[in-house]
């Protein structure tokens, strides 16, 4: 199987802490990987040394088998890695047509187009439109996006990082804060995207996690705990320990 | 299925709605025009507010859709007074340009005017970059400081403190020599602001202009979707630049003289408060802010010549305190009050 993500050896200090310990992970072609560990395991840390929102103290990232360690968030997003944000990151005057349309014309190199009105290409609004309805946004799409319920805004955000066509996304929980009731239409949304793109989720609803993952990482104080099937993971009794304590939890 | 081509053709029509033309904005743009019949008396200061207003306008694009704050822009608009300036004083009886302009027309000292102010924008923007706003304000306050004393100590370029005197513009288009009533003046000032307004309406209504709008409301996103976040922040400063550069080359040019005081803290602190006056971020603001501004100087100057300042300050409490978006952000208030969901100014 291709590889298409890999880190070699990451750290990440923050002064005297170890955020991420010495991390070496691989992602393949199509992967539906999900990253799990208990609170302050450094999950989040290490997804934004991926995507490059942090840079690491040590280590190398690559993206297929390009090293990708010195590269800027914007020329990682263009090269294929897409991310959402555990906490919303949108454009709160925008409609979800506009944000969408935005997020096209940046992935085709025309977002500095000045010369003819933005939403002239109908190409990228008629795509904006099957994409937000592929998600389920298209009664709200044109509506204010800082007026939109959570739910809708969350799954705005895994829309924006969609339009991307990236090989690779990751999800940084999609469905923290989102009410029950609408978790399922996140977890609909994630298992529809294409298998040609290599998903990781990084979540703390074990339900969603054994739902979706095929493979699984456990983080724990930012080091490779434990990595395998969901069924090696839930029945690996130091995951039991360390990660769940001693509570009767998994059940697949 | 004809649901679905129906968003699309909705969803068109309302992106594309975003930059029609509206009629506010036409009679906007007739009662300005009219002034000229109107008020045949006040041309010169009419002109004084256009030109006023167009460095509002261009601090507009960089802090109303960029997000950049700027107390700087002046050094441009002074760096675009001095550059028209020269041009129309050495450049009389010098040999023309490519055979036939004149190196003192007034239209090549606009644009001699905005290449200037561009140069120094493009490589003072790079400062604007990082930071916060308040190392924003700290930066665009430095440049403009170091222009103003440039302009002063370079006594042999600038003339020093007692300014530029014998700036002598050719005719307009090589007819029309700029008159004592300020009826030339008028015309060049509103036919150049109007179309420079009409470039930065493009702009702003553009793919371009929407990046920006991104930036500025989330630019760790607009990374992340892979937008040259820096290269577009470069290109609107430097956009803006040379806009308040072709405003100070017109005032050079309408009032035949170029001093340090067009290159004062006093103008992009004006500029900034006209704008904010008016409301950043709707591109009439610095317009509509110019006028009330002028307007409010002369008036409450008349009553307490002195003071005026002081209501003036008052006024933008007021209007900073209870209106968000100033004036238009007022106008805007009332409309959606009053016709919910009827398009937008």
């Amino acid at each position: 199987m291709t590889v298409v993500l890999e880190t070699r050896n990451l750290v990440k200090k923050f002064g005297g802490i170890t955020a991420t310990d010495n991390v070496s992970f691989k992602l393949h072609k199509g992967a539906r990987h999900a990253l799990i560990g208990p609170n302050g395991a450094g999950k989040t840390t290490f997804v934004n040394q991926l995507s490059g929102v942090l840079s690491p103290t040590s280590g190398t990232i690559l993206l297929g088998d390009q090293d990708i360690t010195g590269w800027s968030a914007r020329r990682r997003a263009i090269s294929g890695l897409a991310r959402t944000f555990q906490i919303n990151q949108l454009f709160a005057d925008f409609t979800p047509v506009q944000t969408i349309v935005l997020a096209i014309a940046e992935r085709e190199s025309k977002g500095s187009e000045w010369y003819r009105p933005a939403g002239s290409r109908s190409e990228y609004v008629d795509e904006a439109v099957d994409l937000l309805r592929q998600l389920g946004l298209s009664d709200v799409m044109d509506q204010r996006v800082g007026s939109l319920a959570y739910g809708r805004q969350r799954l705005l955000e895994i829309t924006i990082a969609v339009a991307a066509k990236p090989h690779v996304l990751l999800l940084d929980e999609p469905a923290a804060g989102v009410p029950e009731s609408e978790r399922d239409q996140i977890l609909e949304v994630v298992a529809s995207l294409s298998p040609d793109v290599a998903l990781v989720l990084i979540e703390h609803d074990m339900d969603l996690v054994f739902r979706f993952a095929k493979s699984i990482s456990v983080l724990v104080n930012g080091a490779l705990f434990v990595e395998g099937t969901p069924n090696e993971i839930a029945n690996d009794p130091r995951v039991r320990q360390v990660y769940l304590g001693e509570e009767e939890l998994l059940h697949v | 299925m004809s649901d679905i081509d129906a968003d699309k053709v909705r969803a068109r029509a309302s992106l594309l709605a975003e930059g029609r033309w509206r009629w506010p904005e036409v009679l906007f743009w007739a009662v300005a025009a009219s002034l000229f019949f109107l008020v045949p008396t006040k041309l010169t200061l009419l002109s004084e507010i256009m030109i006023l207003g167009l460095l509002a306008l261009s601090i507009d694009l960089v802090l109303g859709f960029a997000g950049i704050v700027t107390l700087g822009q002046g050094a441009f608009f002074g760096l675009g007074a001095y550059t028209a300036a020269l041009m129309a004083k050495h450049g009389y009886g010098a040999a023309p340009l490519l055979g036939f302009i004149p190196i003192n027309d007034p239209l090549l000292g606009l644009v001699g005017g905005a290449i200037v102010a561009g140069i120094v924008g493009f490589a003072t923007s790079f400062l604007v970059l990082r930071g916060s706003d308040l190392t924003r304000l700290m930066v665009t306050l430095g440049v403009a400081l170091i222009v103003e004393e440039l302009a002063n100590k370079l006594k042999w370029l600038t003339g020093g403190s007692d300014g530029l005197q014998g700036v002598l513009p050719a005719p307009l288009l090589g007819k029309w020599d700029f008159d004592l009533y300020g009826q030339v003046a008028f015309i060049y000032a509103f036919v150049i602001l109007f179309v420079m307004f009409l470039v930065a309406r493009q702009l702003v209504n553009s793919q371009f202009g929407m990046s920006l709008k991104a930036i500025k409301q989330n630019s760790l996103r607009s990374r992340t979707i892979g937008m040259p976040v820096n290269a577009r922040l470069v290109t609107v400063y430097t956009i803006a630049a040379m806009f308040a550069g072709v405003a100070g080359a017109m005032l050079a040019q309408t009032t035949q003289f170029a001093s340090p005081d067009m290159v004062a803290f006093h103008r992009s602190a004006d500029a900034l408060l006209i704008l904010i006056f008016g409301g950043a971020g709707y591109l009439y603001g610095g317009l509509v802010g110019a006028v009330v501004f002028r307007v409010m100087q002369d008036f409450l100057g008349g009553i307490t010549p002195q003071y005026w300042q002081f209501w003036l300050g008052v006024v933008l409490l007021l209007l900073v305190l209870f209106v968000r978006g100033g004036i238009l952000g007022l106008l805007r208030n009332g409309r959606d009050k009053f016709f919910p969901k009827s398009g937008k100014d």
